[in-house]
């Protein structure tokens, strides 16, 4: 599976093409790694259960009550999975507009990350939809709800998705040695950057916003009106942890794919990203203990979600944060594998702690996730890397481009 | 919500003004309450607990036939296929029955966060659900601080399910079917009359009433309206929510997105532009 060799003719007959799409479309290496035997039973049962969901309603496989509307599948899936996404704006600020080249050879790979978070994530959305077919609604213009949080959030989704293809588009194109396309579609990069980095601020807080309404249901240490806030700057160091989290895997899995120069380059990179983390976590414990001190919340410390705010807070967000601020002083790079799962844990327990765990804390029933939830999330997580697996293997991602795109730059 | 008030009391000088110019200004003072929100007042004094609105709601609805049984200390909630429930209280005040339903907020926030406009506030009053644009994402019962809107999670082409004040019997001049069916603690009307009503009823008999009328300042004025002899707080209301209308809580952040979508593009352009001469010079570096 090594660098596969990429020869359509310039000419090509529509029957090639057809030829080049399918051999694509073949598995490459092994069949049964350990990650395949245990994705594929699980994505089949999720498919299973995301059929009988549509036969006989979202009832029928979820724990979902009339007072806890929202669940695993957007409390997870959606907003902490965008969160995990905020690496590809967060780069693509580093690397187009402020040039740091440093952390050019994992901008494509990041981006590719973030645009599969959003497609997958938005697609988990669909299933939550009671009534998906009506989903065109806020879209094409007959009904347009605009004084919705939510409204904002589903136009931004779809737009920011579009920027994301248009920035990993010139992969598809050295893919398809598609010259001119890619010369056109590299033109686009810096627009589809700036309205990218844009909508992503906009969306990471509107997510957060979307919870303002709330007021009365989520617990007070969980609530302020400064959550927008909370989740944009919370989504730096979430998507940071996430490529740092991603690439020590990557490096392992398609080691193969990745240059010598870039090996090296990898450990600058995770190095530099851990000192971004520390500022920005320390911003956020900051921003959280200001809200603390300014709501005057010290009452509720003393209970059991007090406790387990202070877990969050102290083990999730200030721990790392050290650990963050140390190995990067120290350049221990497996220090900093280790700050970044535990923020990783950290935004996952705040994200859950808002839209979950924290919603309704107080009513008489608490809303646990069916083990149907947990399958179905899995199969969206396991489609994801999928096909992240597909293109990394097929398009020049984490290799290096083709010679002839190089010429270009 | 603050316009709405200003507006809602301005109306009210305009009527009094009106009234105390004398009769012949009466044609034109009628003109106004066309616009204005209907709404329900509930007299909980007046209550036998006879639930014949249950019946009624259920019937004029198509939904089942209410079958549990009403007991103290057993709290009923309204439900995907019960609209309307009413309980009964054992309060310091004896024992004191409530109806519970939708309370058709003037700002309701189920309407603000309804994304494809599909929960409608009305013109009339009546907050509505309209299954064309729905698609189902649940966010009005998100946003609800009573917990109106319920959701049919056992079906595959689910509604949500809740008051509409009957907005169709409205449109064919009839009024709602519970108020119909009341033997006299349901009182439907404009707001604006109401609410002269039920204080008239709290000035009139102080001894048989609390003083508050629930629904008056309530997430920013209700159009379903509550006097009682008992505290709310022993009734099952939540009398901790917010005075002011819900869709507020998220209007500074609506309100940032256009001046962030102009403000910020244009920043990180000048940032983009002011690097280059940066490039140039270190590219050859890397």
């Amino acid at each position: 599976m090594n660098n596969p060799a990429i020869s359509v003719p310039k000419e090509n007959s529509e029957k090639s093409v057809w030829r080049f799409f399918l051999s694509e479309l073949k598995p490459r290496g092994k069949w049964l790694t350990p990650f395949n035997i245990i994705s594929i039973p699980v994505m089949i049962m999720g498919v299973i259960i995301i059929v009988i969901r549509f036969w006989k309603g979202i009832g029928a496989v979820t724990n979902l009550t009339q007072e806890v509307p929202w669940g695993l599948w957007i409390g997870f899936d959606v907003v902490t999975g965008v969160a995990f996404a905020g690496g590809a704006y967060v780069l693509t600020f580093i690397v187009y507009i402020l040039r740091i080249k440093k952390f050019h050879s994992i901008v494509r790979v990041t981006i590719l990350n973030g645009f599969l978070a959003y497609v997958f994530y938005a697609g988990a959305l669909l299933l939550d939809l009671g009534r998906p077919w009506n989903v065109v609604n806020p879209i094409i213009g007959n009904s347009f709800g605009t004084s919705s949080v939510l409204f904002l959030v589903a136009w931004h989704f779809l737009l920011y998705m579009i920027a994301e293809l248009i920035e990993f588009s010139p992969a598809i194109a050295e893919w398809l040695g598609a010259k001119r396309a890619r010369k056109i579609l590299s033109g686009m990069t810096i627009a589809a950057v700036i309205f990218g980095i844009t909508l992503s601020c906009l969306h990471q807080s509107g997510l957060g916003a979307l919870y303002l309404m709330a007021k009365d249901k989520i617990h007070p240490l969980w609530y302020s009106e400064f959550i927008p806030v909370m989740f944009l700057v919370s989504s730096v160091f979430a998507g940071l942890s996430m490529v740092i989290f991603e690439g020590s895997i990557s490096s392992k899995v398609f080691s193969d794919q990745i240059s010598e120069k870039d090996h090296h380059s990898e450990k600058g990179i995770i190095h530099s990203l851990s000192g971004i983390c520390a500022g920005a976590m320390f911003a956020y414990l900051f921003l959280n203990l200001l809200v603390f001190i300014h709501g005057k919340r010290w009452e509720y410390l003393n209970t059991p979600m007090g406790y387990w705010y202070l877990v969050e807070m102290i083990g999730f967000v200030l721990v790392p944060m050290l650990l963050f601020y140390y190995s990067y002083r120290r350049m221990n790079i497996n220090l900093i594998k280790v700050a970044a799962a535990m923020t990783m844990i950290g935004i996952i327990l705040n994200r859950l702690n808002v839209t979950v765990i924290g919603f309704r804390w107080n009513a008489p029933v608490h809303y646990f996730p069916s083990w149907m939830e947990y399958v179905v999330t899995l199969t969206v997580i396991f489609a994801e890397i999928w096909i992240f697996r597909w293109i990394i293997t097929r398009m020049p991602v984490l290799r290096e481009s083709p010679a002839w795109a190089k010429e270009e730059e | 919500m603050s316009i709405d008030r200003r507006n809602f009391f301005k109306a009210l000088g305009v009527t009094g003004l009106t009234l105390a110019a004398g009769k012949s200004l009466g044609a034109t003072s009628s003109e106004p309450e066309k616009t204005e929100f209907r709404g329900m007042l509930y007299d909980s004094t007046q209550c036998l607990g006879c639930r014949a609105c249950e019946e009624a709601c259920a019937t004029s609805h198509g939904l089942p036939l209410p079958q549990d049984e009403m007991k103290a200390g057993v709290i009923r909630k309204t439900s995907e296929i019960q609209r309307t429930v009413v309980n009964t209280y054992n309060t310091s005040k004896g024992e004191v029955f409530v109806k519970k339903q939708c309370m058709h907020c003037n700002q309701p926030a189920c309407t603000a966060a309804c994304l494809t406009q599909a929960m409608y506030k009305t013109k009339e009053g009546p907050v509505i659900w309209r299954a064309d644009k729905c698609m189902g994402c649940r966010y009005c019962m998100v946003s609800c601080p009573f917990d109106v809107p319920k959701f049919e999670y056992h079906s595959a082409n689910p509604k949500i399910q809740k008051c509409d004040l009957c907005y169709d019997r409205l449109q064919e001049g009839k009024i709602p079917a519970c108020a119909e069916a009341c033997p006299g603690a349901l009182k439907f009307g404009s707001r604006r009359e109401l609410l002269d009503e039920a204080r008239k009823r709290i000035i009139e008999k102080p001894e048989e009433y609390v003083n508050m009328i629930y629904g008056e300042t309530v997430a920013g004025g209700t159009g379903f309206m509550y006097i009682s002899p008992a505290p709310f707080n022993e009734l099952g209301f939540d009398t901790t929510l917010q005075n002011s209308s819900y869709p507020a809580l998220s209007k500074g952040f609506l309100f940032a997105v256009p001046a962030v979508f102009v403000l910020l593009p244009t920043l990180l352009l000048g940032i983009q532009q002011a690097t280059k001469s940066n490039q140039n010079k270190e590219e050859d570096h890397e």
